[in-house]
């Protein structure tokens, strides 16, 4: 069997003493596509940013990372990573090819001389992520869809075997979200990538998880749709009861609220949860 | 009378003066314009405003120790950056109160110099340690002024590309293995020596005005981060030798015939400059709609 690009085990991380994260254990093999669920607060990002290395002021974690079967090092080439979306002013002189050819050295010192081979594959790149038509455009001035794929050639112009990417589909209208996903899938089979994608809704990621990391309450269950997304497995990891509906060949991840059985007396309702 | 003879007053050329003004000049534009750029991105103007206005109790402090006032906007500047920095000038959250705690007690030491200045010394500095006095910079100032430009170019260059992705994203370049906070310690650093070199030129409170003017104005025409830099260098240039030859030859002018301050025909120049690349820029990206958002053509009927 081959080694797991990712391995994460026991790994627990407390922010400002809070618990955050408690024994999240998993692993993806190469060119195998995650889908990260969880509802806002669940740690989706703390996860990814610990996958990274990224440590915040206050945070304390125990649990190991291994990429490749190894502790990763400071800076990782085998990870490539899409943040939350990048706010820039429409001011800010930097173009979509720019951003992009920062994904090939913007860490190093110095400034960039231009050079032939560095503008090809950046446009390789962006034309590969069906952002040719806005290479020059300043990035600030780019719709939310169109920044997804800028930041998306910039994380695949370092080459990596692993991508991460930070709720690529917030915030995006519904025709942007199938195209996003599409592309990510498509642009992860050809370059045999495997991918930790976070998202609060499951639905949009349906067609194209491998195996899917539902996150709740600082817990995880790992494995493909069918195993994790089951009305007893998830009431086992929200600890009180929850179904899984199908509707439309949607699925929808619901949980009773209210109804006086809580401290808070409110009207009975139901709470959609991804 | 040629026509340069009606633009540019005679003595110009020949005047000791007017060349260590022009040199001084030339070099603190072709540092803070570039500079500018990051600052005007990271969104760090009010900083430089702060770290400009806190300039002034290191210059009229000096004037008080009797050392040339560059020296105090340096040692004020580089201070004040430190503090600001331990205060959590990097956050994002904290920035604007670290600034201003800093910029408080700092003007309120400026405030007690500049008491002292005309109290104890009988020399009142107020005017040039405010406004500046490009024409009264002593020369021996200009070795200094130049070694600090250079220092200050070499660093930006060192740290560009590193310095563009932290400030494009925090998170991003931290992925990539960035120092972040390491990277924003040493820009800021570099920003208090630039703006002390601009104190020195135009006055420690207009300093933002070459920091952050041409930087703006490049915004407005330029898409590159390096052609905004090299169009801020230039456009700082431009207003501070322009504002030279002007003062120069507003010694003919009304009400006195003593010359009107250099500083002030710089920032106009700034603001000049800001309008018209505005203009410029407005008119070139007007026309830009998008390919797929064309209006459907006519149907007939």
């Amino acid at each position: 069997m081959s080694v797991p690009v990712l391995a994460v085990e026991q790994l627990s991380v407390s922010l400002a003493g809070r618990p955050v994260l408690r024994e999240i254990s998993f692993t993806i093999e190469p060119g195998e596509f995650t889908g990260l669920i969880g509802s806002n607060g669940a740690g989706k990002t703390t996860l990814l940013r610990a996958i990274l290395g990224l440590r915040s002021r206050a945070s304390t974690s125990s649990g190991q990372v291994l990429l490749d079967g190894r502790p990763r090092a400071r800076r990782n080439p085998l990870i490539g990573y899409v943040p939350q979306r990048v706010t820039l002013d429409p001011d800010v002189p930097l173009r979509a090819r720019d951003l992009v050819a920062l994904g090939l050295d913007g860490h190093r010192p110095g400034f960039a001389l231009p050079s032939r081979r560095r503008h090809a594959q950046v446009q390789e790149m962006l034309e590969a992520v069906g952002g040719g038509a806005f290479a020059d455009a300043r990035v600030g001035e780019l719709s939310g869809g169109e920044q997804q794929r800028v930041l998306l050639a910039h994380a695949l112009l370092g080459r990596p075997r692993l991508l991460l990417l930070d709720e690529p589909l917030a915030g995006l209208d519904l025709r942007s979200v199938g195209e996003v996903v599409a592309l990510i899938a498509r642009v992860a089979a050809e370059h045999r990538l495997a991918v930790l994608i976070s998202a609060h809704e499951i639905n949009p990621l349906m067609p194209v998880m491998d195996r899917i990391l539902y996150l709740a309450g600082g817990r995880a269950v790992h494995g493909t749709v069918e195993e994790v997304v089951r009305g007893d497995v998830l009431t086992g990891l929200y600890g009180h009861p929850v179904d899984v509906l199908h509707v439309h060949g949607r699925v929808l991840v619901v949980a009773e609220v209210g109804g006086g059985t809580g401290p808070a007396a409110a009207p009975a309702g139901v709470e959609v949860l991804s | 009378m040629t026509a340069t003879g009606a633009l540019v007053a005679s003595g110009f050329f020949s005047s000791p003066a007017v060349g260590t003004a022009l040199v001084i000049g030339a070099a603190v534009a072709l540092v803070s314009g570039p500079l500018g750029v990051f600052t005007v991105i990271r969104g760090q103007s009010f900083a430089g405003e702060a770290l400009g206005d806190i300039g002034m109790s290191g210059g009229s402090g000096a004037y008080l120790a009797g050392v040339g006032p560059l020296w105090g906007f340096l040692v004020a500047g580089v201070a004040a950056a430190a503090l600001m920095e331990l205060l959590g000038v990097q956050r994002r959250r904290g920035r604007d109160l670290a600034t201003g705690v800093v910029l408080g007690s700092g003007l309120g030491l400026a405030a007690l110099f500049l008491y002292l200045n005309s109290t104890e010394h009988g020399a009142d500095v107020t005017m040039t340690v405010l406004f500046g006095s490009l024409f009264t910079v002593d020369r021996s100032t200009l070795p200094l002024v130049l070694v600090l430009a250079l220092l200050v170019l070499l660093a930006l260059g060192a740290i560009a590309r590193p310095l563009l992705l932290a400030s494009t994203s925090p998170e991003l370049a931290a992925a990539r293995g960035v120092p972040v906070a390491l990277v924003g310690a040493a820009y800021l650093v570099a920003l208090s020596l630039s703006v002390a070199l601009c104190a020195i030129t135009i006055g420690s409170i207009l300093s933002t005005a070459l920091l952050v003017g041409p930087a703006a104005a490049s915004l407005r025409l330029a898409r590159r981060p390096g052609r905004a830099m090299a169009v801020a260098a230039a456009l700082g240039v431009a207003a501070t030798w322009l504002g030279v030859l002007l003062a120069y030859d507003s010694y003919d002018w009304p009400p006195h015939h003593r010359g009107w301050p250099v500083s002030f025909f710089v920032v106009a120049l700034v603001l000049v400059e800001y309008m018209l690349c505005g203009l410029i820029g407005g008119r070139r990206r007007a026309p830009h709609p998008a390919p797929d958002t064309a209006p459907p053509a006519a149907l007939g009927g």
